[in-house]
């Protein structure tokens, strides 16, 4: 008894242990971040009055406020319009056979395996001078949204094929034979029921689209009314660090906060599909 | 639409039997279910078509780029295989490499073992409140990379925490930028890493534990097994697909690693940080030499295909025998 007892108490302290190691990096940024640069931080920093004024300044000269913009339009657009995409494609892997599914979804697939860094070079050529088209897309929002709609698509086919599969087969026929033809399976049928899945791939794709770094510096640096919120930050932070690292970090922290914010509500949406979508592969 | 009509047929009862039969045979041969409909392709093609024209077309343009010399400006000149041959024979490149092999230690190795360790700790007896640890621990997967080189090189920095808590518990020789020391700066960048990602491996693991049957341990314990048999025993076999899958994962985010080391180091103090994906863009987009940026591109595309293969290859073998 007094064994287990001391096994529970250890499990605790190892537990309580590396969750402070997990959440240290983040509280000590924030904490530089609660500091104004006369204050001259050194070490812990622990902050023993709250101090906004490195937020505020941060906001105005990094001008994260076109950063939110855009970082808000294309995660919003991508999440929208991969989601509705990856329902059609998961739908149909999920629930049809058809000639060539067993070609197609691998090749799906290995987008889920490959890089950024493996289509960046011709990304950043081709949308200066679309081909046919002669538009030049580098340094507008499309050159973000769709690419990363392309590789969210990936994705989310085979987040919805496992959830379409796993939809009792019964339902579908019970259907069937009531005369639905198969959109009409698919939106009235599955996808009332498909709800926390869907829920679950946008929170996942709108994280990835909001943090994504290389296509952002890549394909809109030339533009600072397109600069994503991360990009913004990587460019503030070259340029004031040196200066003010308080205002780096708060700037840090205002890029990371939307996300920490969904997390706090949807955090099991984050833990299932990571997990879920990690063993399935 | 067609299928609607035939679904409507009143030989429904034998059909669905025929039906059920197939679905039978196909989930044996592990093949989707579902019946040969060829409308499939009017869902499928618009996700594909997206697909197809910005993420496998570039894949595929990439690999054709790195069979020219190019400066990105001036005409392309064919020059077959020899932008490979040169990152064969390149320094910087091999170098690079070696550099990833000693981030996956830390991205992957490290968090692995440190992730069983913890679990080990957490599964002899169940902890309550775990959802509130796992909350936390899984919070460094969600932030920017860019917000986390931020964090880091704060902690890193000559006045930052690590090197105050060095001076505290009496080490100040130790003292040093860390970010900016030949030697240290890359083992720096790893530790970044394992802290992304031990939460990750952790949760998976104990998530997996609850899915290996209490029987098996408890044939264990009625065996006379102690912890550390038990574990092996039983435990470690019970994990093997999340260790494989965290193992996929974390090499994958190592080889990488583009948005930390950008800007943490830019690959510096000397090149000692210069990573495969770091090395590429400066090819690509600051040295102007675009066919070769290609080439370094398509090998790390390659490298990371290979490695995914093998580690879920050899899994599966494990699995059949």
């Amino acid at each position: 008894m007094i064994a287990g007892r001391l096994d529970r108490v250890g499990a605790y302290v190892v537990l309580s242990a590396f969750s402070l190691l997990a959440i240290y990096p983040v509280l000590s940024i924030l904490f530089l971040a609660l500091h104004r640069k006369t204050d001259l931080v050194t070490g812990f920093a622990f902050p023993t009055r709250i101090d906004m004024s490195s937020f505020e300044a941060a906001w105005t000269e990094g001008r994260f406020s076109t950063g939110f913009k855009s970082s808000f339009i294309v995660a919003a657009t991508v999440t929208v319009v991969s989601a509705v995409l990856s329902i059609g494609t998961g739908y149909a892997f999920g629930t049809m056979r058809f000639l060539g599914d067993r070609i197609v979804f691998p090749v799906i697939l290995l987008g889920i395996i490959f890089p950024y860094e493996a289509t960046v070079i011709p990304l950043y050529y081709d949308f200066q001078n679309v081909p046919l088209l002669h538009l030049n897309l580098l340094n507008t929002y499309w050159a973000l949204i769709l690419p990363q709609i392309g590789q969210s698509v990936a994705f989310g086919t085979f987040w919805m094929r496992a959830f379409f599969r796993s939809t009792p087969r019964s339902l579908i026929e019970a259907a069937r034979i009531d005369g639905a033809t198969s959109f009409g399976v698919l939106w009235r049928v599955l996808l009332p029921q498909a709800r926390p899945a869907v829920m679950t791939m946008s929170v996942l794709v709108f994280t990835y689209t909001w943090n994504e770094f290389l296509l952002a510096l890549v394909l809109v640096s030339g533009s600072e009314s397109h600069q994503t919120a991360p990009l913004g930050l990587s460019f503030f932070a070259g340029a004031a660090r040196a200066g003010d690292p308080t205002k780096v970090a708060a700037a840090a922290v205002l890029v990371a906060a939307p996300i920490l914010v969904v997390y706090l509500f949807l955090q099991r949406h984050f833990v299932r599909g990571m997990l879920a979508g990690a063993i399935k592969e | 639409m067609t299928e609607a009509g035939s679904a409507a047929r009143p030989s429904g009862y034998i059909r669905s039997a025929a039906r059920r039969r197939r679905l039978r045979r196909r989930i044996a041969t592990g093949r989707a279910p579902g019946d040969p409909r060829n409308i499939a392709w009017l869902y499928v093609l618009p996700g594909l078509a997206f697909y197809g024209l910005f993420t496998l077309a570039p894949l595929v343009h990439t690999v054709y780029y790195s069979l020219f010399s190019w400066d990105g400006l001036t005409e392309k000149a064919y020059v077959g295989l020899a932008n490979y041959s040169e990152a064969f024979r390149d320094h910087a490149l091999r170098s690079s490499f070696v550099h990833s092999g000693v981030l996956i230690l830390f991205y992957a190795v490290l968090p692995v073992l440190l992730g069983l360790l913890l679990t080990a700790a957490l599964t002899r007896n169940p902890v309550r409140g775990f959802r509130f640890f796992r909350t936390v621990l899984f919070l460094p997967q969600l932030i920017a990379g860019v917000v986390i080189a931020q964090a880091w090189t704060w902690i890193y920095d000559n006045t930052g925490p690590l090197n105050r808590l060095l001076e505290l518990v009496g080490l100040g020789s130790l003292v040093r930028p860390w970010l900016g020391d030949f030697t240290w700066a890359l083992p720096s960048i790893g530790v970044i890493g394992t802290w992304v990602t031990f939460g990750l491996c952790m949760v998976l693991f104990v998530a997996g534990v609850q899915k290996i049957p209490t029987s098996l341990y408890d044939a264990a314990r009625v065996d006379g097994a102690g912890a550390v048999r038990e574990f092996l025993a039983v435990t470690l076999p019970g994990l093997r697909n999340e260790i494989l899958v965290a193992f996929v994962l974390t090499t994958i985010n190592a080889l990488r690693s583009f948005d930390i080391v950008y800007n943490t180091t830019a690959g510096g103090p000397g090149g000692t940080t210069l990573v495969p994906s770091m090395y590429m863009y400066q090819n690509a987009f600051l040295y102007n030499k675009v066919g070769y940026a290609a080439a370094v591109a398509t090998v790390l595309a390659v490298t990371i295909f290979v490695l995914a293969a093998i580690v879920l290859r050899v899994g599966d073998r494990d699995e059949s025998s």
